[in-house]
């Protein structure tokens, strides 16, 4: 989950790939994210990724004949969690059952939600104030796992196929937006954005690259100023961020050059080729799917109780886009570096060290600079704020702070207590400026030239001064006083 | 003997289970060939569970108010280790990993399951003779058939071969066959008995009820049955109904209706045929006499109900059966690619009348057809579930026969469905609402053959059929 964070940080200034002139960008985004529970979604077997192939099994997940589900209260919750934060109406809903034939779906039905799901009509608030419309997020149940051998590991071409049905049953939630983003830029700030949301609400883990937040994107173009909607392709096999760019630019062009020659896109489902750079077409169809959706008989309706609503409004912790806010309006540190730490989950941390009297830029730079790691669990605001205090007041340099507070996330304790385990020791003033001085009395033409050349020495000089009292004193001087004192000394 | 008889005797210590159990074997043994109940007698299991019980007797502990009761499951009832067919090629050599929670109920109870029962593929039939395995045969004139789809349930029971059997009722499955062999059979509320373990055939019409020789029988396979289980969704919460308890109350007082459509009234639908007609005007003069008030009442979307039902149990069906693809279990007829395997495996493995109801069902839920169809259906179930609650606010309960003829020969209606559908007519409506029904035999046709009245009643008053179906008993005399 850093790499993820990093990489937001690093495109903090993104540059939009530009299109044609004359041309807009189309997209609504479907993305699959399964529910951080324990069981899956109409049994009690384990939802776990990694587990051997079809350990976490049983006759209702492998929908074998007379088995029956039985709705997972703690998806529906956490289903209408995100729907709440998702500023979605959370209403009545019934589960339908989806029919097709497909050799890692058990039953040759998903069930899942149709004409009347869980969450609809909400909207998502990305970071520089854009809206996108959420049509709808709706509770459905994973399909198995299949791995295609020979032909290319699709399964026309297959010799044979294996089918891992552990994921089978696992809670999803398909989040549906509106066609509503023209950049590509907004297509993965909504996927940065949900995903921060999923995190910060314990709904879902989202972890792409583990296949627990899955995006497909539906893309088409219009030229500039029609508000026409033109056939749309839906790109799947998106595996990251990145990926969802890269394709959704690629797609826009094929499409460009679709239509300037003419000629005009099919609607069809596209795979994106990570390797090659490119959309390619899925299988054609050779009729329009017909899914026969009908309510699921098996499952009684879900009708929450405005109480529960209610009380899932309360227990709502703040949203990412608050927390941005807070932290921000609490350090005045940019927007990158803010984004950065939310999306770390160390904004509290953060707050909470500055509540206890550290300096706010200083615990900015600490933690954006030094705290890339997944745990940091063992540092207590307290011990940031001390370790903040410490380099402020010059007790100890930079360097110093950086190598307490690795000690401090590997194995927790008092900044103080570890600065004294590695040695430390405060360099007292009198010591250092004793040192200068007898450095100034062996180096006369050094000091001349620090003193009275020109800018270039005089800078060259400062880093020879400063090297050898670094040198002398094994990098515990702090490199701030050693500045001071020198420019006292040459006045 | 009783079922009631026998667990008195067996809990008392008077009989042995095993004992009990080799006499049913014994009747099993000697018939079964001609009237093919059975799919499948389970003598060594059903040995072990007798060995079970008498050993808890001879312990001084209590195996429970069925203890020693040999007990018939119909084949689509799933049992942990032993084949569970359906009657069908495509379940063909299938062991359950489970077992049906009313197979755990009862084993709880102290029953000893002998075997698994023929029955219409799927439960999709009239007259078990839609089975892999050929037909049963009526016990009372093996040249008819013993009605459908629990046929092979229905004939154990008339044959002796077991005091109690287990069936389910998705159009009538249940009573239409307890009426042609002579038999009390019952369909209680849906969701008064766990579905779980029973392989669907439409679910919101399924329902699993018992199969006696008597109504006290009935009642007391009944209570062990009923009651909520957390493994079926649709099961209902806080219902432990005890008809054991109601049979002597009598219908001293009781407002009971004759639905005109289905009793030979005004509007009357077609194809009752007249003796049976005249044993249920005999029930309802039975039920005057014994102090009951009569009411004649119109339910008119009673008729509606076949053509609905032929909607919604094939749409059901249609997705509930999409399952047996060749994949994972059951039969598998290999062939190049997945999608061709599946079509092999399911053109191979299911029969006529079973394809005939998928394809009904996926046209019926298909797009541009689903409105006029599967639609139209759900609104005709509204419709009846008012006019039925219209009628109850009238009236306890209602009569009606419960299936329009007596047994008919075997091969008779095989070649045109429509004659075979129409023998649900009177019972389809209660799967419909999902309220009780039972058929109790009251006489005999024109033909020498049982004919069985049925009673219906709201939902959750299934103890209220019991007591009703007691007095009827009564009154009908030896059969």
């Amino acid at each position: 989950m850093t790499d993820f964070s990093a990489a937001a940080a690093t495109d903090a200034t993104p540059i939009e790939p530009t299109l044609p002139d004359g041309w807009e960008l189309v997209v609504g985004l479907e993305v699959h994210v399964e529910l951080d529970t324990a069981s899956k979604l109409f049994c009690g077997c384990a939802n776990q990724f990694g587990s051997e192939p079809n350990t976490n099994i049983c006759p209702i997940c492998l929908g074998l004949p007379g088995s029956l589900p039985v709705m997972n209260e703690r998806a529906v919750e956490l289903a209408m969690t995100l729907g709440r934060a998702l500023d979605c109406d959370v209403r009545r809903s019934v589960m339908a059952r989806k029919n097709y034939f497909y050799p890692d779906m058990p039953k040759d039905f998903q069930t899942t939600q149709y004409d009347q799901p869980t969450n609809s009509d909400g909207r998502l608030v990305l970071g520089d104030g854009f809206v996108v419309g959420v049509e709808r997020a709706h509770i459905e149940e994973d399909t198995g796992k299949s791995t295609h051998i020979g032909g290319g590991g699709r399964i026309s071409d297959a010799q044979y196929s294996l089918v891992d049905y552990n994921r089978a049953g696992v809670p999803l939630v398909e989040i549906v937006s509106r066609p509503d983003m023209r950049t590509i830029e907004h297509a993965k700030a909504y996927v940065e954005e949900l995903r921060e949301i999923l995190i910060a609400t314990g709904v879902s883990d989202a972890r792409m690259e583990e296949g627990s937040m899955r995006v497909d994107a539906n893309v088409s173009v219009r030229p500039h100023g029609s508000d026409e909607l033109r056939t749309r392709c839906e790109i799947k096999n998106i595996n990251s961020v990145r990926s969802l760019g890269r394709a959704i630019e690629y797609e826009a062009r094929r499409h460009i050059d679709l239509w300037t020659s003419g000629s005009a896109p099919d609607q069809e489902t596209r795979h994106w080729d990570e390797e090659g750079g490119r959309t390619l077409p899925g299988r054609k169809k050779e009729d329009a799917d017909d899914y026969r959706y009908f309510q699921e008989p098996d499952l009684v309706p879900l009708d929450p109780a405005p109480e529960t609503v209610a009380a899932i409004d309360a227990a709502m912790p703040p949203l990412p886009s608050a927390r941005r806010a807070a932290l921000a309006d609490a350090t005045g540190a940019d927007p990158a570096s803010v984004a950065l730490l939310v999306g770390r989950g160390q904004d509290e941390l953060a707050l909470a060290a500055i509540a206890a009297g550290a300096d706010a830029d200083k615990v900015v730079v600490r933690l954006v600079n030094d705290l890339a790691v997944d745990d940091w669990s063992k540092v207590t605001a307290t011990a940031l704020a001390e370790l903040v205090e410490m380099e402020s007041s010059g007790a100890i340099s930079a360097t110093q702070a950086k190598q307490i507070l690795a000690d401090m996330t590997e194995r927790g304790g008092d900044p103080a207590i570890l600065a004294a385990a590695r040695g430390f020791e405060a360099m007292d003033t009198d010591e250092l400026e004793t040192l200068l001085d007898g450095l100034i009395a062996d180096n006369p033409d050094e000091w001349a030239r620090f003193t009275s050349g020109d800018d270039a020495d005089h800078k060259k000089m400062q880093g020879f001064f400063t090297g050898q009292i670094m040198k002398a004193t094994r990098g515990q001087a702090d490199g701030k006083t050693v500045a001071r004192l020198l420019a006292q000394r040459s006045t | 003997m009783t079922a009631r008889d026998i667990a008195a005797a067996v809990r008392s210590g008077d009989r042995s289970a095993v004992a009990v159990l080799e006499e049913h074997l014994d009747r099993i043994a000697a018939r079964d060939e001609e009237l093919h109940a059975f799919n499948l007698v389970t003598a060594d299991a059903a040995r072990a569970e007798a060995e079970a019980v008498d050993a808890a007797v001879a312990a001084g502990a209590d195996p429970g108010p069925l203890a020693g009761v040999p007990i018939a499951l119909k084949d689509n009832m799933c049992t942990r280790g032993i084949p569970t067919t359906c009657s069908s090629k495509i379940l063909e050599g299938w062991c359950p990993p489970y077992d049906a929670t009313v197979v755990r109920r009862l084993r709880a109870a102290g029953a000893i399951a002998v075997g698994k029962t023929n029955l219409d593929e799927f439960a999709m039939g009239s007259s078990t003779e839609n089975s892999a395995n050929g037909p049963t045969r009526n016990p009372h004139d093996t040249s008819r058939v013993p009605g459908g789809s629990s046929g092979g349930t229905a004939a154990s029971v008339a044959a002796g071969f077991t005091p109690l059997g287990i069936g389910s009722d998705t159009g009538g499955s249940i009573r239409q066959p307890a009426a042609f062999c002579g038999v009390v059979g019952m369909k209680p509320t849906y969701g008064a008995v766990s579905r779980y373990g029973l392989i669907a055939f439409a679910s919101s019409l399924d329902q699993i009820g018992p199969f006696a020789q008597d109504v006290a029988d009935a009642a007391a396979l009944f209570d062990v049955i009923a009651g909520h289980d957390p493994l079926d969704s649709t099961s209902i919460v806080d219902f432990e109904p005890v008809a054991s308890d109601a049979l002597g109350r009598g219908v001293d007082g009781l407002r009971i209706g004759v639905v005109r459509e289905l009793s030979g009234g005004e509007g009357t639908v077609e194809g009752l045929s007249p003796d049976v007609l005249a044993r249920t005007q005999e029930a309802v003069v039975a039920l005057e006499a014994a102090g009951a008030t009569i009411e004649d009442i119109s339910v008119p979307s009673a008729t509606l109900g076949l053509s609905a039902y032929y909607l919604v149990a094939p749409a059901e069906a249609s997705s509930n059966l999409a399952r047996y693809d060749g994949v994972r279990y059951g039969l598998r007829v290999d062939a190049p690619t997945t999608g061709e395997m599946n079509t092999a495996s399911r053109t191979a493995g299911f029969g006529p009348e079973v394809k005939r109801r998928i394809m009904l069902g996926t046209y019926a839920l298909s797009a541009g057809y689903y409105d006029a169809f599967y639609g139209k259906a759900l609104k005709v179930r509204t419709m009846m579930l008012r006019d039925f609650a219209a009628a109850y606010e009238k009236v306890d309960v209602l009569i009606t026969p419960t299936a329009p003829t007596t047994a008919f020969p075997l091969g008779e209606r095989t070649a045109d469905p429509m004659t075979m559908y129409v023998n649900d007519v009177c019972t389809i409506p209660s799967n419909l609402t999902g309220h009780p029904g039972i058929s109790v035999p009251f006489g005999v046709g024109d033909d020498g053959l049982p004919v069985g009245v049925q009673v219906l009643a709201p939902a959750l008053d299934d103890v209220l059929t019991f007591q009703v179906a007691a007095v009827l008993e009564a009154a009908g005399g030896p059969r």
